[in-house]
């Protein structure tokens, strides 16, 4: 997509340079959230916003998250494009009440008469040994709300036009940073461009199975797909990037393709992400499939502390490459 | 922040402005009619659902959005029919909405606890009890933030300060010195339950402990709510932040319309006593003729006038058409 001489900046990078140009763009978008000026997040996202926007428009709020939720909901109700900054995903339950049933409803409710042009940045991911309150990837809970939009980028160049689009879209839209991803580095342009919602894209081109998978798994599978591909298995990476809309047709169209298909997502497996997804593979290219569609998810027990343990919770390109092996009748 | 001294400047008095109360008057008759016919309603089941009537409960929502201008933002509860009469809806248009017609405020999607109304500065009611507290909030944060002097008030129940998210934006609200009014409206009951059975401490406490402004107000009293909410509103506009008003209440209904024997959780002779003696629409009309600025039939007339609207608004809504079914995927997400 991109040549070698093309600019290469972090995920972090991406996302605070998004916020930047949409701030100059838009004076109604504001930040708030815990942390947020000064300190720019513990993650240091955020750094350098406050110095050029201010404390009016990077505001540090209370660690009061369901608060002020709340309070971007209705700034958003009124004018204001508000990105409110959780934390850690596993926060979102302190907030739910105001994301599920006020933010997602709000639209619908009213019959199309007010909207809530709002985005909720979060994190995921586990293997940054912060055990089980600071590790989970809970975006399968909002990709359950009608009226939530769900991003949930893998790369920098998306970070940035997916949080680009969030900020312009008039939804709720819960934008979840693979934290262990911040210091990723990709191509990324410094020029204005955006990624559309629900277009997924294909990170790998391949014909031999199709390994769908999101966020923190996208980098895993494309590392599984260099170890198949030395025992001449050609896989096929396609990232959905946002989960609400979910690209299915794309989706489909690769498993029809390559006859074999396994989702890998960091949510817990059970009633997940990719339940959600192998059921749309399953159902729309039944005719097509050699093989029964293939879950990988975290497993299902609260994240572990011991780094020991917690590394067996999440899928490995080992874990990927044996299953997408057998699925290929190669054991 | 104690007392009632910091309320520096004396708002405008209207207490012989006879059209302004006959005003007052009519709206609270209007929210008086309205739900007695939801009752009718529900009980000849005509209307879907359920229904938390604001009978008793007037003169809250009249005295404090008459303090108001339609800029000004409200939002509102389960119990909210009179919130939203209060700051302009028509009543047409919520016995459509109540009844689940296209024709209603939300095209039939909201019902009797989701009724908005963005024209009238109504954010919309909600049935989390609390659910709109920060809601309000925002809305004072972004009146505050455009350089808009427009206010933002918070009506809710005593029960809904059994819940969290108050006591974080009261914070937030007294911080920042937001141009919001969270007003409590203490009608005894949170559901079937005397509210001292479920609340410690004193109910203003809560306000004061964040450095927020506070009174307590007879909610009967519709001259008074609209006094004080004046001076609150006043002082909020100025800047000095946010305030918290507890309304002394009466629901003369049941939590709902379904809750009709309510002898285990309180007397016959509570509810009759204030239905007699602390009726919100008697203390006013009492008050206007006793001081010879109206009479009887003058109110009468009202009445009147108010039933008849009341009787063309049933009519409209059960003719309404319902919605078409390709409505219920339309505006799960906004353009």
């Amino acid at each position: 997509m991109f040549s070698q001489s093309e600019r290469e900046i972090t995920y972090a990078e991406a996302i605070r340079e998004a916020l930047f140009e949409e701030m100059r763009r838009d004076p109604q978008v504001f930040i708030i959230g815990e942390d947020v000026a000064e300190a720019g997040t513990p993650f240091k996202v955020l750094s350098g916003l406050v110095e050029e926007f201010g404390k009016d428009r990077v505001i540090d709020s209370p660690i009061s998250e369901s608060g002020f939720s709340g309070v971007g909901i209705g700034a958003a109700m009124t004018g204001m494009r508000p990105v409110v900054d959780i934390m850690f995903g596993d926060f979102i339950g302190l907030a739910m009440d105001q994301i599920a049933n006020q933010a997602a409803k709000v639209h619908y409710m009213s019959g199309g008469k007010m909207k809530v042009p709002i985005v909720f940045r979060t994190t995921l991911g586990a293997t940054r040994r912060s055990a089980a309150q600071h590790s989970q990837s809970l975006h399968a809970w909002v990709s359950h709300v009608p009226g939530l939009l769900v991003a949930i980028p893998s790369t920098p160049y998306d970070a940035k036009g997916l949080l680009k689009t969030a900020i312009r879209n008039n939804n709720p839209v819960v934008f979840f940073e693979d934290k262990m991803m911040y210091k990723l580095k990709g191509p990324v342009p410094a020029t204005d461009y955006t990624v559309p919602f629900g277009l997924a894209d294909i990170k790998r081109a391949g014909k031999d199975i199709t390994l769908v998978a999101t966020s923190s798994m996208v980098q895993v599978a494309l590392g599984a797909a260099e170890m198949l591909n030395e025992i001449g298995i050609d896989a096929e990476v396609i990232d959905p990037r946002t989960t609400t809309p979910l690209d299915r047709q794309t989706l489909i169209d690769s498993a029809k393709k390559t006859s074999r298909a396994i989702v890998v997502d960091e949510g817990y497996q059970g009633y997940g992400v990719t339940a959600e997804i192998a059921s749309v593979i399953a159902d729309g290219a039944f005719y097509y499939l050699d093989a029964p569609v293939k879950r990988m998810g975290a497993m299902d027990v609260p994240i572990p502390f011991s780094p020991v343990l917690e590394d067996l919770t999440v899928p490995t390109e080992e874990a990927v490459y044996q299953m997408a092996r057998s699925l290929c009748g190669r054991n | 922040m104690k007392g009632k001294a910091d309320i520096a400047v004396t708002p405008q008095d209207r207490s012989t402005d006879v059209e302004h109360w006959l005003h007052a008057y009519e709206q609270m008759a209007k929210i008086r009619m309205f739900e007695e016919k939801v009752n009718e309603l529900y009980m000849k089941a005509y209307m879907p659902g359920l229904a938390h009537l604001y009978s008793g409960q007037e003169a809250i929502a009249v005295g404090v959005c008459e303090a108001l201008r339609r800029d000004d933002f409200i939002t509102s509860t389960h119990r909210g029919h009179g919130h939203c009469l209060a700051k302009g809806a028509a009543i047409d248009k919520m016995f459509a909405e109540l009844l689940g017609k296209e024709a209603g405020f939300c095209r039939g999607k909201g019902g009797s606890m989701h009724i908005a109304d963005p024209a009238s500065g109504n954010l919309g009611a909600n049935a989390i009890v609390g659910g709109s507290m920060g809601i309000a909030t925002g809305a004072a944060f972004s009146a505050k933030m455009r350089g808009s002097d427009q206010v933002a008030v918070c009506f809710f129940g005593e029960g809904a300060l059994g819940q969290g998210l108050l006591y974080e934006v009261m914070n937030m609200a007294s911080l920042w010195k937001l141009p919001v009014i969270y007003v409590c409206e203490n009608n005894l009951y949170g559901e079937y339950t005397y509210y001292s059975e479920m609340l410690a401490g004193e109910i203003t406490e809560r306000a004061r402990a964040f450095g927020i402004y506070t009174e307590t107000i007879d909610g009967q009293d519709v001259q008074q709510v609209y006094a004080t909410t004046q001076k609150l509103v006043d002082r909020a506009r100025r800047g000095e932040g946010p305030a918290f008003l507890e309304c002394k209440t009466y629901r003369y209904y049941g939590h709902h319309v379904g809750d009709i024997n309510r002898e285990y959780y309180r007397p016959k002779r509570e509810e009759k006593e204030w239905m007699t003696k602390r009726d919100p629409l008697k203390i006013l009309a009492e008050r206007l003729i006793g001081q010879k600025l109206s009479d009887q039939a003058v109110l009468d007339h009202i009445q009147a006038e108010v039933l008849a609207e009341v009787e063309a608004g049933v009519q409209f809504a059960i003719n309404a058409p319902y919605p078409d079914k390709s409505e219920v995927t339309q505006d799960v997400f906004a353009v």
